[in-house]
């Protein structure tokens, strides 16, 4: 480790300002203070720092993704398989699995940190984290079977539109992942929606008679009775889908640790099911559908965004008491929408992006209310 | 009208190094320095020049816009050198002390029978009068104004504090005179607040003539500005003035006395001090007193130990050849943190290292103290998360939009999110916990001295 130090002690003078390399000073501080944490102390205020900060939330944001990654990734193979009418073993589908998610997170990664780099290199400050935690759930809220070049021009999109031309990490409007999934939605619809595009295929691959790798949310569109999966596989995620979103019980687990690291918000979790439930039932109680409140919560990317993407700090309301209305807002159009437009099952990712929009408004009535306190106190002493 | 109020956001940070009570030196300084950038806003003008010699409580130098407003010398000597920084802009006056100190001498004042002038006078004439500050923006208090109230806080819940029933418990009656005296100045009343868990066994539990009130909770509980907020927070066009606990008793003692003694016991303590205790020194006394105080720094690559004038948090980095400031009865010695970590920020455990958040392990240790150093623990980035700053403000304020507020200038939002309310320390907390590693207390200052231009 010595070593590594005084290797890089020694080239970093090429890097800083006056350097042959200068241009690459921010790509150069990146690299170094993913090996090392810098040895930069506190000049003014307080002399004590606390040992968190933005590598070490987004490291545990990224943790608590690896059971939906790696159920997704079994999912693949697993879904693979049954379409084919095979029989593989495990290990097998576990491999397949892999080979078909790997070149979507090199695509992804490639691509969006190549933008990063590049644009903190031009604005001439230190590369942001976070692309890290974008560059892991883009993979795994887009079907399996999306052409890497469609993925390409996405995860460019959403980096440069959704959050550079912001200005970078903790400025962007829109969860950047989601941009990254409307983009595609709405440019290639054929390759985003369908009973076709959720399970991998090869290209030799026939899908045997009577296999079907429709999702429950576009079977449910045509009722209950047409559902052919039971609670249980789309609790633990034996169902075609995005890839990260169909195992309920590794959102679950994810869940957790965000709630109990504190990395993202129990509150914005908790009320955006509650608002889902609510509007879910509601319906039911009204006779719109006969589809269970909960199954809501079961089918679709409802709690995959609910835990991962409606919590991003960035993004969500600021405010406590806010961070309810917002979350229950959000559970709340996404099962309206699934109710009521037919020609787009899944609500989630339009909800979210909805309510980012309106988070800061959301905010301003919470803080309004607090200078409307402020000033009432003075003009009654 | 006393009252309890618990208070429960808030963080004492776990840091090593806390003084024993005993005192294990008594300085007598060959020189003192008394420095006008101890207070906000200040243009100070000299009275004195080099050579000129100077009994303890004879002034230095004065408030410009208010030339009546004096500061005076710790103790007897000769005035040594002018220091001065960029633009000729005075940075302090630096007095050789004598060996044995000579007071200037006051008559002693009947604070029974003296009226809100003839106290204010004193004050006034004896340089007591830089103790006072003033709420909003934490200044020297302007002598014409009549405050809602004063409020003086008995807890210290700061970092490391000097424990105050140690340094000030034998002074009490000399507080309590202060209080008679200060009492004439306002129609409000003085509110002290005392520590909720330890009050009844408190020295300061007998003064009298004060609306007492209990405060419990962690850091910031302590500070003044936090229980104003809770007590009876300051509104546009309100002032108040807040006194601490040391002046007082420096207030009471020249008013009774009619000396200016501004000697005090000083805290030495840090994970980088050898022996923390307290030592017997004075105001403006050289931090090179201490040195045999300076223990190791953290690792080898280290720079060295960085020695602060004040608290961890609201401290000021005055170095070893610096000196004690004003305000402060405490001295934190700090390993510097400038050396390389490898992973540091991926490492599942780093049992060392103390974090608010639970992003570490350190929430299951509660009782653990930490050896830390001024490693900022990251690099800046703009602000992402926002909801952990206010666990750690117990105020009815929003501290996010204030400081987005202060960095857009704009008076208007300032003002109503609640500028009047605070002043750096009490967002020193949030500026330790920022993921971010944003300079919080800067950005407050800034918002706070642009106010002060402005509303001039």
């Amino acid at each position: 480790m010595n070593g590594l130090r005084k290797y890089v002690d020694k080239i970093k003078p090429t890097f800083e300002k006056g350097g042959k390399l200068s241009a690459l000073g921010s790509t150069f501080e990146a690299f170094e203070s993913f090996l090392f944490v810098p040895k930069r102390t506190t000049l003014r205020g307080s002399h004590v720092r606390d040992s968190v900060d933005l590598k070490r939330v987004i490291i545990i944001a990224m943790f608590a993704l690896i059971p939906s990654i790696l159920f997704g990734m079994y999912n693949i193979g697993y879904q693979h398989n049954l379409a084919i009418g095979g029989n593989m073993g495990f290990w097998p589908i576990v491999w397949y699995g892999f080979l078909k998610i790997l070149p979507l997170y090199l695509v992804t990664y490639i691509v969006g940190l190549a933008i990063e780099f590049g644009s903190a290199q031009i604005q001439g400050h230190e590369v942001n984290e976070g692309f890290l935690f974008t560059g892991l759930i883009i993979p795994l809220i887009v079907p399996v079977t999306v052409p890497l070049w469609m993925l390409a021009i996405a995860v460019a999109f959403a980096v440069i539109i959704g959050k550079e031309v912001f200005g970078g990490t903790g400025m962007n409007i829109w969860n950047p992942a989601l941009i990254a999934r409307a983009f595609l939605f709405f440019s290639y619809p054929n390759q985003m929606s369908g009973d076709d595009v959720w399970v991998s295929l090869r290209k030799a691959d026939v899908a045997i008679d009577g296999f079907s790798g429709a999702t429950p949310l576009s079977q449910i569109s045509g009722g209950l009775e047409n559902v052919h999966y039971s609670v249980a596989d789309m609790f633990f995620g034996f169902i075609p889908g995005s890839v990260g979103e169909t195992s309920k019980l590794c959102i679950l687990i994810g869940a957790c640790i965000l709630i109990y690291t504190g990395v993202a918000s129990w509150k914005i979790m908790f009320s955006s099911c509650a608002g889902g439930l609510a509007i879910g039932a509601l319906a039911c109680a009204l006779g719109v559908t006969d589809v269970p409140a909960y199954y809501h919560l079961l089918m679709g990317g409802f709690l995959f965004g609910s835990v991962f993407m409606a919590t991003d700090p960035v993004t969500a309301a600021q405010t406590e008491c806010g961070k309810w209305i917002y979350g229950f807002l959000i559970g709340a159009i996404a099962v309206v929408i699934r109710l009521f437009n037919p020609g787009y099952p899944e609500g989630m990712m339009l909800a979210i992006l909805l309510m980012n929009t309106f988070a800061p408004l959301i905010d301003h009535c919470v803080v309004n209310k607090n200078i409307k306190k402020r000033l009432a106190r003075a003009k009654t002493v | 009208m006393s009252q309890h109020i618990k208070l429960k956001k808030g963080l004492n940070i776990p840091i090593a190094g806390e003084a024993v009570k005993e005192v294990t030196k008594t300085v007598l300084p060959d020189v003192v320095f008394v420095k006008p950038t101890d207070f906000r806003g200040l243009v100070p003008k000299l009275v004195v020049k080099e050579g000129d010699r100077v009994l303890a409580g004879q002034p230095l130098f004065v408030d410009k816009a208010r030339q009546e407003i004096c500061f005076c010398a710790p103790c007897s000597g000769t005035v040594e050198a002018i220091v001065r920084g960029d633009k000729r802009k005075l940075l302090g006056v630096r007095v050789k002390a004598d060996a044995n100190c000579e007071y200037a001498q006051h008559q002693p004042l009947k604070v029974e029978a003296a009226d809100a002038a003839k106290i204010k006078q004193a004050l006034i004439e004896r340089g007591l009068w830089p103790m006072i500050q003033q709420r909003p923006y934490g200044i020297v208090a302007n002598p014409d104004a009549t405050p809602k109230s004063i409020f003086v806080s008995a807890m210290a819940t700061a970092p490391l504090a000097a424990d105050l029933d140690f340094v000030l418990g034998s002074q009490v009656g000399y507080i309590q005179v202060a209080i008679n005296a200060l009492a004439k100045l306002t129609n409000g009343g003085i509110h002290l607040s005392l520590d909720a868990e330890t009050f009844l066994g408190s020295d300061f539990h007998k003064l009298t003539n004060v609306i007492q009130h209990t405060f419990s909770g962690p850091h910031p509980a302590g500070n003044v500005g936090v229980q104003i907020n809770h007590i009876s927070p300051i509104n546009k066009g309100e002032t108040v003035w807040t006194v601490d606990l040391l002046s007082l008793a420096t207030i009471g003692k020249c008013l009774k006395d009619g000396i200016y003694d501004v000697t005090r016991m000083v805290a030495v303590t840090g994970p980088a001090a050898v022996n923390p205790s307290y030592v017997k020194g004075i105001q403006g006394m050289p931090m090179s007193a201490f040195a045999e105080y300076v223990g190791e720094k953290i690792n080898e690559d280290a720079s060295g130990v960085r020695m602060i004038s004040g608290n961890v948090l609201t401290g000021e980095n005055v170095g070893a050849d610096g000196f004690l400031g004003f305000f402060d009865n405490q001295v934190t010695l700090l390993s510097e943190g400038d050396y390389c970590e490898m992973f540091g920020w991926i490492k599942p455990f780093r049992v060392k290292k103390f974090s608010f958040s639970r992003t570490y392990w350190s929430r299951f240790c509660k009782s653990k103290k930490y050896n830390m150093d001024t490693n900022t623990n990251g690099g800046v980035r703009a602000f992402f998360v926002s909801d952990v700053y206010g666990k750690v403000l117990p105020m009815d304020i929003y501290p996010v939009y204030l400081f987005k507020a202060c960095l857009a200038k704009d008076i208007e939002k300032m003002e109503n999110l609640g500028i009047y309310e605070v002043v750096e320390e009490d967002v020193a907390l949030c500026e330790y916990v920022c993921p971010s590693k944003i300079d919080i207390q800067s950005i407050i200052s800034d918002g706070i001295n642009l106010m002060l231009k402005e509303m001039a």
